[in-house]
């Protein structure tokens, strides 16, 4: 079979887009190609420039890579552009001097940034953000800047702006509108950005038209404003729109638009047939598309159309949402009221720096558009109203008005959605489709994806996705399905019997015997978690260590900057002062910050991987144990200072506090557990929002249950009153033990409460009145695992082989050069993007 | 572009078996996985793009359908032990090098 000669000129995002959708449908067999990259690097991500600046590297960033392209048998050339097309002969020419002929030629050269033709434009140091090139040529100018400025307010202008904030300049956005994203925004949206956007020290400067750009008296360049006014700098970003890049299409005499733009149909085939264009070069209804996504759906398309397929590019919602600097932002359909009869609502808090906007049809019935800046979660509901034309509730406003108080739902039920409305943007798949995968057989959320490809693609459908099918089974009367994963078709309690049961003891045995896969980050841990439960063998045994969360396995908390904080148990918050010199000591050794935690001990930051076990070998010397700060286990017995030394104290609420804590320490259960025992009623020790919470009374203990702070604060239920000690710690046994039984994975004691059937009730029958005859089963349960505790870091210091993983690289004693402290209140903290990019002088070193 | 060349970086006993370890190569951290089912060793980047951090190679591995990956331990996003492909976010890439054991010792084509 004679292969088809395709020629692609481009590899930017769009055209590596076209390539991988050729190896998705199978189809690389068919062609010869060609693929002309005018860049020395493959595709890359661009729209992630900006993190460039901030720790990426190329090889980050990168899309392509020649291996893969390789396999795909793809000829690729680097560093050469095509300059030029001959329809007649179906040829092509490149600036190497190359003739090719061609069966199809694909047209993906993108666009370039437009520079406003301003005298001076072409100074040295006036670049545009583009490409790598350009980031390595603005990183290289900003070494002997101390003043940056973008010349354009739109997305790609801040995004440059972030770029020279990470780079530690003085940075001032300059822009002929008058306000920012004017595109995207209104004037309150706008407005309420740009004070978002100074509050990070970057200048805005709107309605600033440049008329000359020419030498400064404190920087490089003085920039002329046509009202008189005069800003310096050393270094000037041009962000002002996109042009399509068409020339070969005007050379070639192929239709392009008045405005620019290579004219192309619903195939994405240009006034010639055998020609396609696609992505930012592309013109078609008169509009050209700026953003990702639809270039991405045009290369389907072309792909689709050159094997044969039937899929149209039939445009594509420009609604999009994005963090700018941080600042969450979206913008919906018809954002500023264009359409006539649109009326508005607006909210506006200038406290929190939140605006909001509707913009609904005359009749009130329809969303047109909306604004959303400084909280953008309800993005997905009000783009589901716009797409699908829902009918708005009574009071449209509930959709941006903040929601306090109540738990009543503002989001949009899944019932409401009409048949047409299209859940999944990527994969174009609507309720009706998702009801009919279900009609046809498909019974769980994993079967529908499969089916309809459904949240497979950016995944942010993916829990109304879960929801929608949810409700349908439910109102199909099929039970819904409660597998932990697609590893083990279980819940996380039909597991645990079947680990006690069976006596499993490796997740590998479970995995062999009752499931399928390689596992994942839900039910590793899951099962690492049930099997201490049981067995509470040493967590970095050779069979339990790959099931370990970071956390677990290196027994610290990984910090943002990937380093890691440090908690030794203290128990009940009690501590000898040398103990607490001890801390101090070992915090001012290896330089780490320290803060006192809720949990009444001390947590010690910024400790890198291999300072770990030398940091605990200082600590077990001095008495202290693991606090199990890291785990979904026990974490800290709270308490007052009780009788012994309070006016006010009827018991001893720090020796009891002191007593649990170490009876319960190293418990592994579905999620953290905390106590808390206060000596009176005055309740010092909040033991009311604690798992357990335990308060003196004159005649016992008043126990309380699954109390919980933190997002959903819940009061705990009093579970009895004025009980020994002995009782007490009888029931706490039986309670704990029943809940690891009985719960879903990381569900806190709160939420099982909350869902038991029979509620507080059914938990008093089930612990004291033994009514499911399991109370001697969960004492005795809980007494293995109290007498087979072990603190896990002085077992790991006596363990040469589990100490192996505890430095950065295998193969090298360096440290993470990305770790990288800065002074604050005398103490280290992580230092920012920017900070680093300062202090590391260049960006991390690239991959070639 | 140089031509890349396998790699030694370091004993097939230093790889922790369905986990992760760290590599230095040349001015870039690797991390590798070892899969003890396939007998498998995969090398893709160790820094995640989207906490900017050099933790892959402490992450959770396992399996989405055939597809091995790596859960980064800040945000939880997936990547594909092949390709370096996020499985959340199709726009985002990770290096992925090819890896192999020879004689004992791991070799990553670089």
């Amino acid at each position: 079979m004679n292969k088809t000669k395709l020629v692609i000129a481009g590899n930017g995002m769009v055209g590596h887009q076209f390539l991988q959708s050729l190896a998705d449908q199978d189809q690389l067999a068919h062609f010869e190609i060609t693929v002309f990259c005018e860049e020395s690097r493959l595709a890359y991500d661009r729209v992630h420039l900006s993190a460039y600046f901030s720790g990426a590297s190329e090889a980050d960033l990168a899309m392509g890579n020649a291996d893969l392209y390789r396999r795909w048998g793809l000829n690729v050339l680097i560093n050469e552009t095509v300059i030029a097309i001959n329809r007649d002969a179906q040829s092509i020419t490149t600036d190497k001097g190359q003739t090719l002929s061609y069966d199809k030629l694909v047209l993906a050269t993108g666009s370039y940034p437009f520079v406003p033709p301003v005298p001076g434009h072409d100074r040295p140091q006036c670049l545009v953000y583009r490409t790598i090139d350009d980031l390595e040529a603005i990183a290289a100018a900003a070494k002997n800047a101390t003043v940056g400025t973008v010349v354009g307010g739109g997305l790609l202008g801040l995004e440059a702006a972030k770029a020279l904030t990470d780079l530690g300049l003085k940075t001032h956005v300059v822009e002929f509108a008058p306000r920012l994203m004017a595109v995207q925004l209104d004037d309150g949206g706008g407005a309420l950005l740009r004070q978002k956007i100074e509050a990070l020290d970057v200048s805005v400067h709107t309605e600033k038209n440049t008329q000359l750009i020419d030498d400064g008296e404190q920087c490089v360049h003085k920039m002329n404003f046509a009202d008189g006014e005069v800003l310096e700098t050393d270094l000037i970003l041009f962000s002002a729109g996109i042009r399509p890049r068409d020339e070969l299409a005007r050379q070639s005499d192929l239709e392009v638009g008045e405005r620019g733009g290579i004219v192309i149909n619903n195939h994405c085939q240009t006034s010639d047939p055998s020609i396609y264009a696609i992505g930012e070069c592309a013109l078609w209804n008169q509009q050209i598309f700026g953003l990702v996504a639809p270039g991405n759906q045009m290369a389907k398309v072309a792909v689709s159309h050159l094997t044969g397929g039937s899929d149209t590019f039939t445009g594509a919602d420009m609604s999009t949402k994005l963090k700018l600097m941080g600042v969450d932002v979206a913008s919906i359909g018809d954002a500023h009221g264009r359409t006539p009869g649109a009326r508005n609502y607006t909210f506006v808090d200038e406290r929190e720096a939140v605006y909001k906007k509707l913009v609904v049809s005359e009749d009130g019935k329809l969303l047109l558009g909306a604004i959303l800046v400084g909280e953008a979660e309800n993005y997905g509901t009000l783009l589901q109203y716009m797409l699908n034309g829902i009918h708005l509730p009574e009071y449209p406003d509930t959709l941006i008005l903040p929601n306090r108080g109540d738990d009543e739902q503002t989001g949009l039920g899944v019932a409401a959605l009409p048949e047409t409305a299209q859940i999944c943007s990527c994969h174009d798949v609507s309720k009706a489709d998702v009801r009919a995968a279900l009609d046809s057989g498909c019974c769980s959320l994993a079967d529908v994806k499969g089916s309809t490809k459904a949240a497979t693609g950016c995944g942010g459908c993916s829990a109304l996705l879960t929801d929608l099918v949810n409700h349908e089974l439910e109102a199909m009367g099929i039970d819904v399905n409660r597998d932990l994963c697609e590893h083990f078709p279980y819940s996380r309690q039909d597991l645990y019997n079947i680990v006690r049961i069976e006596e499993i003891r490796s997740f590998d045995e479970l995995l062999d015997k009752h499931g399928q896969g390689h596992g994942c980050e839900i039910c590793r841990p899951a099962a690492g978690s049930i099997l201490a439960s049981c067995w509470n063998d040493y967590i970095l045994t050779e069979q339990n260590v790959s099931l370990q969360d970071t956390n677990d396995t290196f027994m610290a908390n990984m910090q943002k900057d990937g380093t890691y904080s440090v908690v030794p148990r203290v128990a009940g918050g009690e501590i000898t002062a040398d103990k607490l010199i001890v801390l101090g000591q070992v915090a001012k050794q290896y330089n780490l910050y320290s803060k006192i935690t809720g949990g009444q001990r001390v947590d010690l930051f910024g400790a890198r991987l291999e300072q770990l076990p030398e940091i605990w070998k200082i600590l077990i010397e001095a008495g202290f144990e693991t606090g199990h700060a890291y785990g979904k286990s026990l974490r800290t017995v709270k308490s007052c200072v009780g009788s012994t030394w309070c006016r006010f104290g009827v018991d001893d609420s720090a020796g009891l506090a002191i007593d649990l804590e170490n009876r319960y320490k190293g418990l592994r259960a579905p999620h953290k557990i905390k106590f808390a025992v206060s000596g009176c009623t005055r309740e010092c020790a909040e033991a009311q929002s604690k798992d357990i919470g335990i308060i003196a009374t004159e005649k016992g203990w008043n126990l309380y249950v699954c109390g919980n702070g933190g997002m959903k604060p819940r009061h705990g239920d009093l579970f009895a009153t004025d009980l020994d000690r002995d009782t007490l710690i009888t029931y706490i046994d039986r309670i704990l033990m029943f809940y690891i039984k009985t719960a879903d994975r990381l569900q806190r004691t709160s939420v099982w409460m909350e869902n038991m059937e029979g509620g507080l009730d059914y938990l008093r029958d089930v612990v004291i009145n033994d009514s499911l005859s399991l109370g001697d089963e969960l004492e005795q349960q809980m007494a293995q695992v109290v007498s087979t505790y072990q603190c896990e870091w002085k077992t790991t210091l006596e363990n040469p082989e589990a100490l192996k993983r505890f430095r950065h690289f295998v193969n090298s004693d360096a440290p993470d050069n990305n770790v990288v402290f800065v002074e604050e209140r005398q103490q280290i903290r992580p230092a920012t993007a920017s900070e680093k990019s300062t202090l590391k002088a260049e960006p991390i070193k690239l991959v070639s | 572009m140089t031509t890349p060349n396998w790699t030694a970086v370091c004993n097939q006993t230093d790889l922790v078996a369905d986990s992760g370890i760290c590599a230095l190569i040349q001015d870039t951290q690797v991390a590798l996985f070892y899969i003890k089912k396939q007998q498998a060793v995969f090398a893709v980047s160790n820094h995640d793009p989207f906490s900017q951090a050099n933790v892959l190679s402490r992450g959770l591995v396992g399996s989405k359908d055939d597809q091995l990956f790596v859960a980064s331990p800040v945000y939880k996003q997936h990547f594909c032990l092949k390709t370096g492909r996020c499985l959340e976010d199709e726009n985002t890439l990770i290096q992925a090098w090819p890896a192999r054991i020879e004689k004992g010792q791991v070799e990553v084509l670089f």
